[in-house]
């Protein structure tokens, strides 16, 4: 299952961190964030709950960039 | 500017003056060291605070640290050294900020310049009800409801124009600057503005089927799809900022002990300076944010031609092709029959073309409708009777109890009459009146206007060979292509025949160049995702074709995928150019650096005029080149 999710983030390199980092989140098979058009598209592996999958892809996001937002 | 934006000038004003203010305030020792505190704090708080966040996330490797870092050395430095020239340490920290903050204004501005060149999303529908329109969600109106748009209002759904008329600007689907005028009976297509009538239209397609919202859904997710430079630069900031930060570890470390064993003196600050020095320019951001920002202009651009490309991969892809095939029906040609030719009548043509067009009239084949089409005039239907169609060979019936036949050669045969072949290219239709020969009507495809010159300006821009893929016959394929000039001619090819062309033509290609295929899309879908760039003519063709294909043209006309080409060797050559000039200066920097000859200043200079000189360069790519 695919899903774009509207996100905030400053700078370039901060999007970059923050695809790596959803990336390494458990229950997600691919992540790609753009920049330019601040939205952020996750495929989820199968049987993941996109909600919970979601919340965890958030912390990691702000761990690495404390300054970025995810639109749930 | 947003707030956070305005917020941070007035933090960079305020401290740019109090640091003027300092340097002729002659303050001394301890008070001048809290005053030069005061406006570092105020201008790098939420670095610093950034800073310690990631310290303790455990990801300290990144920019802010790095500022931190380095702006914190050089602050302690001036007091170890008692120098007490503190500006450096602050003027580092202001001018990243500067930087940061064109950055961000100049991002954000692309970024609204460019998505409102591709806004073409309806607010709302208006549905009469009771006398008054009604603005109503387009989501919500149910296929068949007659909606009226205004003068200067978009057309929110897809349908059929029922009562009035007008022009239609469609320039923001098709790139076309010309309006198109459109009368009752006319297919509206949503996305169009009307320019002067007012129209009702009944909708045909939900809003979420209708034209404006496929192609806002192929824009808003076009650029997500990654290219090599981007991918590469991703994984260079990962490794570039850790690397200089070891150098920079190094510098103060192992080279002072170095000296110390060479028996020189250690001169431990300078060479913490100089470690400092490169912190500062170890922040990739130049390279980071002008990547992206040089693909989204280009697609932006692209989009403002009318030309859809579904991510920066394929402008890259695009960059690299040099071979081009091509379908020939409705993507060279127009796809629509039209009588060309009436031979070795013994009649007038207007009558010859008047019994075939009746003989004709019951038939929905295309054949039928250009015969309709030339003919021009009412088909008075009483005047026809015993219509027999006999598959494969034509048509026979009786027209003012005139026994006509119109059809190939083999239906002259089978009714034994002599008739005479022609040599023009395209369906002959041989008529017989009161079973004597009559004379034959020739109809054929008519080439795009603009296909010769397509075909000329690919070849201008690089493209090595061009390759036509038809199902058509053979003389007619040669003779469409020698026209046009291209170079190779695969005829009377079945679907799947086609794509094994194409496999085969994949094969043959030199490494690196791409094979681009452009279709119609009607039944072209899997040949379009087999080339490497699939290029899909006419949003308005076949939604397959659309998901199928990488790139979108608009508008029917083949010189566009030129068009698309420059664009895309336009923004490669502009990312190439950043990513060197980016490089170069941050070697160099580094290398006077190590060598004691640049200092914090020169470093800073370097970090933040690559990235605005880089952004300003990337902005660029929204041009089309001419």
């Amino acid at each position: 299952m695919k899903k774009t999710y509207k996100i905030e983030v400053d700078c370039a390199n901060c999007a970059n961190k923050m695809e790596e980092a959803a990336r390494g989140t458990a229950g997600i098979a691919s992540a790609v964030v753009n920049f330019m058009t601040q939205k952020m598209t996750v495929e989820f592996t199968e049987g993941s709950d996109p909600k919970k999958v979601m919340q965890d892809v958030l912390k990691a996001c702000k761990k690495v960039e404390d300054d970025c937002e995810i639109y749930l | 500017m947003t707030n956070k934006q305005k917020k941070m000038l007035v933090r960079i004003l305020i401290s740019a003056a109090a640091l003027v203010a300092l340097y002729f305030i002659p303050i001394s020792g301890l008070p001048r060291l809290v005053c030069y505190l005061a406006v570092y704090i105020l201008i790098g708080y939420d670095i610093l605070r950034k800073a310690w966040k990631g310290i303790l996330n455990r990801q300290p490797f990144d920019e802010n640290f790095l500022m931190a870092l380095a702006t914190i050395g050089a602050f302690s430095l001036a007091i170890w050294t008692k120098s007490g020239d503190y500006t450096e340490g602050i003027a580092v920290m202001l001018f990243y900020q500067v930087g940061e903050l064109f950055q961000s204004y100049a991002v954000a501005r692309s970024r609204r310049n460019i998505t409102s060149l591709m806004d073409i999303r309806p607010d709302h529908a208006n549905i009469e009800a009771d006398g008054k329109l009604i603005e109503a969600d387009p989501d919500e109106v149910a296929v068949g409801t007659v909606i009226t748009v205004q003068p200067g209002e978009r057309v929110p759904i897809d349908g059929i124009l029922i009562e009035g008329n007008g022009n239609l600007d469609t320039a923001a689907l098709t790139g076309e600057s010309m309006p198109r005028s459109v009368s009752e009976g006319d297919d509206i297509i949503s996305g169009c503005i009307s320019l002067n009538g007012v129209l009702k239209i009944r909708t045909t397609k939900e809003f979420g089927e209708s034209t404006v919202s496929r192609i806002m859904d192929l824009v808003e997710n076009a650029s997500s799809n990654k290219s090599r430079s981007e991918n590469f630069i991703s994984r260079f900031a990962r490794v570039y900022t850790p690397a200089v930060c070891l150098s920079a570890a190094a510098l103060a470390i192992l080279l002072p002990i170095a000296r110390l064993i060479a028996g020189l003196a250690p001169d431990w600050t300078a060479w913490l300076y100089r470690a400092l020095t490169f912190l500062v320019v170890s922040c990739p951001c130049a390279l980071v944010v002008s990547i992206p920002l040089g693909f989204f202009a280009a697609l932006g651009g692209a989009g403002k031609e009318g030309i859809l490309i579904k991510g920066s991969n394929y402008l890259e892809a695009l960059a690299n092709t040099d071979s081009v095939a091509f379908d020939k029906t409705g993507t060279l040609t127009q796809g629509v029959f039209e009588v060309t030719g009436i031979h070795h009548n013994q009649l007038e043509e207007e009558k010859i073309l008047e019994y075939a067009a009746l003989a004709e009239c019951a038939s929905s084949h295309p054949i039928s409708k250009s015969l309709q089409k030339a003919h021009a005039k009412e088909i008075d239907r009483t005047r026809v009777c015993d219509i027999q169609e006999i598959s494969g060979h034509g048509i026979t019936a009786k027209v003012d109890g005139l026994p006509i036949a119109v059809g190939n050669g083999k239906l002259m045969q089978k009714l034994g009459i002599p008739y005479t072949d022609c040599h023009s290219i395209g369906t002959i239709l041989h008529v017989a009146i009161d079973n004597a020969y009559a004379g034959h009507i020739v109809i054929s495809d008519i080439i795009k206007p603009r296909a010769k010159e397509a075909i000329a300006a690919l070849r201008e821009n690089g493209v090595k060979r061009t390759i036509m893929l038809t199902g058509d016959r053979k003389a007619i394929a040669d003779h469409v292509a020698a026209e046009l000039g291209i170079d190779e001619v695969h005829s009377e090819l079945l679907p799947a025949d086609k794509v094994s062309e194409i496999e085969k033509l994949l094969k043959t290609n030199g490494k690196g160049g791409r094979l681009a295929f452009a279709g119609d899309g009607i039944n072209d879908a899997p040949v379009l995702t087999r080339a490497d760039i699939g290029i899909a003519m006419g949003a308005m063709g076949s939604d397959a074709a659309i998901e199928a294909a990488d790139v979108v043209l608009m508008d029917d006309d083949p010189l566009q995928i030129a068009k698309a080409i420059r664009l895309s060797r336009k923004c490669l050559r502009i990312i190439k150019q950043n990513i060197i000039f980016s490089l170069a200066i941050k070697f160099a920097c580094l290398a006077l650096t190590a060598f004691g000859i640049a200092n914090m200043w020169a470093a800073i200079f370097a970090d933040v005029g690559v990235m605005v000189i880089a952004v300003l360069n990337a902005i660029r790519a929204l041009k089309v080149p001419k």
